[in-house]
């Protein structure tokens, strides 16, 4: 399992990562060792296994959806690289 | 005078009771501890030392209201100061995650668990380092600093716990939070010889806790002793609303009347954790914690974890594709800082490309990879099925015996650098404590010896989902008859 440099620049524009060159030439080599050692997993028949998500004990517990006071937003926005009053300011999406 | 840093919680608890010394003096201590220490160790990202001794002067007020009320019975932390890992929310305390993309974040409230050990009256001495995101088994990851075990300040404490661990070990916290995705209370625990606890999937709340591998992240404690970590324990543990996760089921606590006495209980030894290339100092170790046991009427049986040798693969798909999923809230619009760039979708991948850690880019590639059109069945559903073959494994086990013991790694804790430009390497490393996380089971390490340098040499028993209690009973048992949790490092006395 031999991944491409291609392949690793897909990965990081699908994972909206901006790598160097360096960075997509070490990540391809380190990448495709794991996954090599990976490999070993495909001799093991699962047919008949169905796969689950998430953990297998616990019981979702979905609350009932009442109004309760939350943060407050002036707290929540002042983490935020730039914004104006509620709105979060970011560069232009579109030309 | 005894020294404070040396004293149970149980015996803090006792002595501020009665007033014999304040929670001042007491958090006085550890941070005189800390201004001794810390320029070594890099335990912490954050202290905040005026904020605790703040706590600890309305922790002593409280006690003076109780003594004259003579209500001085059930306050088990009041006063009591503690250690936070960096990657729990800590109300207008900074929390990085060991990550310059939190560099600048300052939370608006708390995490469940930390809120809980508020409301008991702990004191916060500051924020441990971590690999960054928890991402790591040695603190190497983190993009501040590398924690030093302080047994030998050239090897890494574990990770990613490894500040909070490396605090307890050096007497610069009693006790401290942890969080345990693959190993990352447990395995730092071992490496620095301490007892740390990773609870049942579900059973600590994870609100505030910043997301790593939602399906396995745990919030754990580090302690000295078993019965100090039961105390923090019990205060974080049970139903919270804002995780749909944690679970109602009522939390056991240990009967003390018995504690003492095993009789009956059946330990199962798994013969795949006893693998060519473990250091064998570790091994002879565990065979005379085990027989030790015995002798408070244990039994012993041989039992079998087929699956115990794809949990790396299983692990290392389904942790970061999970992570690729929770790691994409990290873009520079609302936290932290950003990189510029002409438009978003630029200014998106230049902050993620360049405050992001190497680890944790190949983390998040690896999941998205892993998650991508093409590949999907291969890896990451081909590894869910897996997952449940393990659970299975585990299931089985727990037909024929009460809890498992084995060990927590395959070596002591190894040089800083030692695994540095081989990922994989150190992957590996993790192999036999990610297979609790995968089964959701409890799981606790702590001390049973050393090894030929000097470095403590841990053990883990693991029991069925929300058996802590008995864990706990276990540990505690063993550390009556037991000094190895009470050995200081060198470091202490310099």
């Amino acid at each position: 399992m031999s991944l491409t440099l291609d392949e690793v620049k897909h990965i990081a524009n699908l994972a909206r990562i901006k790598l160097t060159p360096e960075e997509i030439e070490d990540y391809r080599s380190q990448l495709s060792a794991i996954l090599d050692n990976f490999e070993r997993l495909k001799q093991l028949d699962t047919r008949n296994i169905i796969p689950i998500t998430g953990d297998f004990h616990t019981q979702i517990e979905i609350r009932a959806d009442k109004p309760a006071p939350g943060l407050l937003l002036k707290d929540l926005m002042r983490n935020a690289a730039d914004f104006d009053e509620d709105q979060f300011c970011v560069p232009p999406v579109f030309e | 005078m005894t020294d404070l840093t040396d004293l149970t919680l149980g015996q803090m608890t006792y002595a501020l009771s009665q007033g014999e010394f304040s929670s001042r003096d007491l958090t006085q201590a550890y941070l005189d501890q800390i201004d001794r220490i810390e320029s070594v160790l890099s335990a912490f990202i954050t202290l905040t030392p005026e904020l605790a001794l703040k706590q600890a002067d309305k922790a002593d007020q409280e006690w003076l209201i109780r003594r004259k009320q003579g209500t001085l019975e059930g306050s088990p932390c009041l006063g009591i100061p503690i250690a936070i890992k960096d990657v729990l929310i800590t109300n207008n305390i900074p929390t990085t995650a060991g990550s310059r993309i939190l560099e600048t974040f300052i939370p608006p409230y708390n995490a469940t668990s930390v809120e809980r050990l508020l409301d008991s009256g702990m004191v916060i001495l500051g924020k441990t380092n971590t690999d960054e995101f928890a991402m790591g088994s040695s603190t190497e990851n983190s993009a501040y600093k590398t924690s030093r075990n302080p047994w030998d300040i050239n090897r890494v404490p574990g990770g990613s716990s490894g500040g909070s661990a490396a605090a307890v070990a050096a007497r610069m916290t009693p006790v401290a939070l942890g969080t345990d995705t693959g190993g990352s209370v447990r395995q730092p625990a071992s490496f620095c010889g301490i007892t740390g606890l990773k609870p049942t999937y579900g059973r600590v709340s994870r609100y505030g806790l910043i997301a790593f591998g939602s399906s396995l992240d745990c919030v754990g404690v580090l302690g000295k002793s078993a019965t100090d970590v039961a105390v923090i324990y019990q205060r974080i543990a049970g139903h919270d609303p804002r995780d749909a996760t944690s679970t109602d089921r009522p939390i056991t606590t240990f009967n003390k009347v018995d504690q003492y006495r095993l009789d009956g209980l059946k330990i199962g030894i798994p013969k795949e954790y006893f693998i060519d290339g473990i250091q064998t100092e570790i091994v002879i170790a565990i065979e005379h914690a085990i027989e030790l046991l015995v002798t408070l009427g244990a039994k012993v049986n041989e039992i079998s974890l087929p699956y115990t040798p794809f949990a790396i693969p299983v692990y290392y798909l389904i942790a970061p594709a999970e992570a690729s999923a929770n790691l994409a809230r990290f873009d520079g619009v609302r936290y932290g800082p950003r990189e510029k760039a002409e438009d978003t979708l630029g200014m998106f991948q230049k902050t993620r490309g360049t405050l992001f850690g190497q680890e944790v880019k190949r983390r998040i590639m690896l999941g998205t990879y892993a998650l991508s059109a093409g590949y999907y069945d291969a890896y990451y559903g081909k590894a869910q099925k897996v997952r449940i073959l393990i659970r299975q494994d585990f299931e089985a086990a727990f037909q024929e015996v009460d809890v498992i013991a084995a060990p927590v790694t395959p070596t002591t804790a190894f040089k800083i650098g030692a695994h540095s430009g081989d990922p994989l390497s150190m992957y590996l490393e993790d192999i036999f404590t990610t297979t609790a996380n995968l089964a959701g089971v409890p799981g606790l390490a702590f001390p049973v010896g050393f090894d030929t340098d000097n470095l403590p040499i841990g053990m883990q028993i693991i029991a069925p989902h929300y058996q802590e209690d008995l864990l706990l009973k276990i540990a505690t048992a063993y550390q009556e008859i037991t000094d190895w949790h009470l050995k200081k490092p060198p470091l202490i006395s310099i």
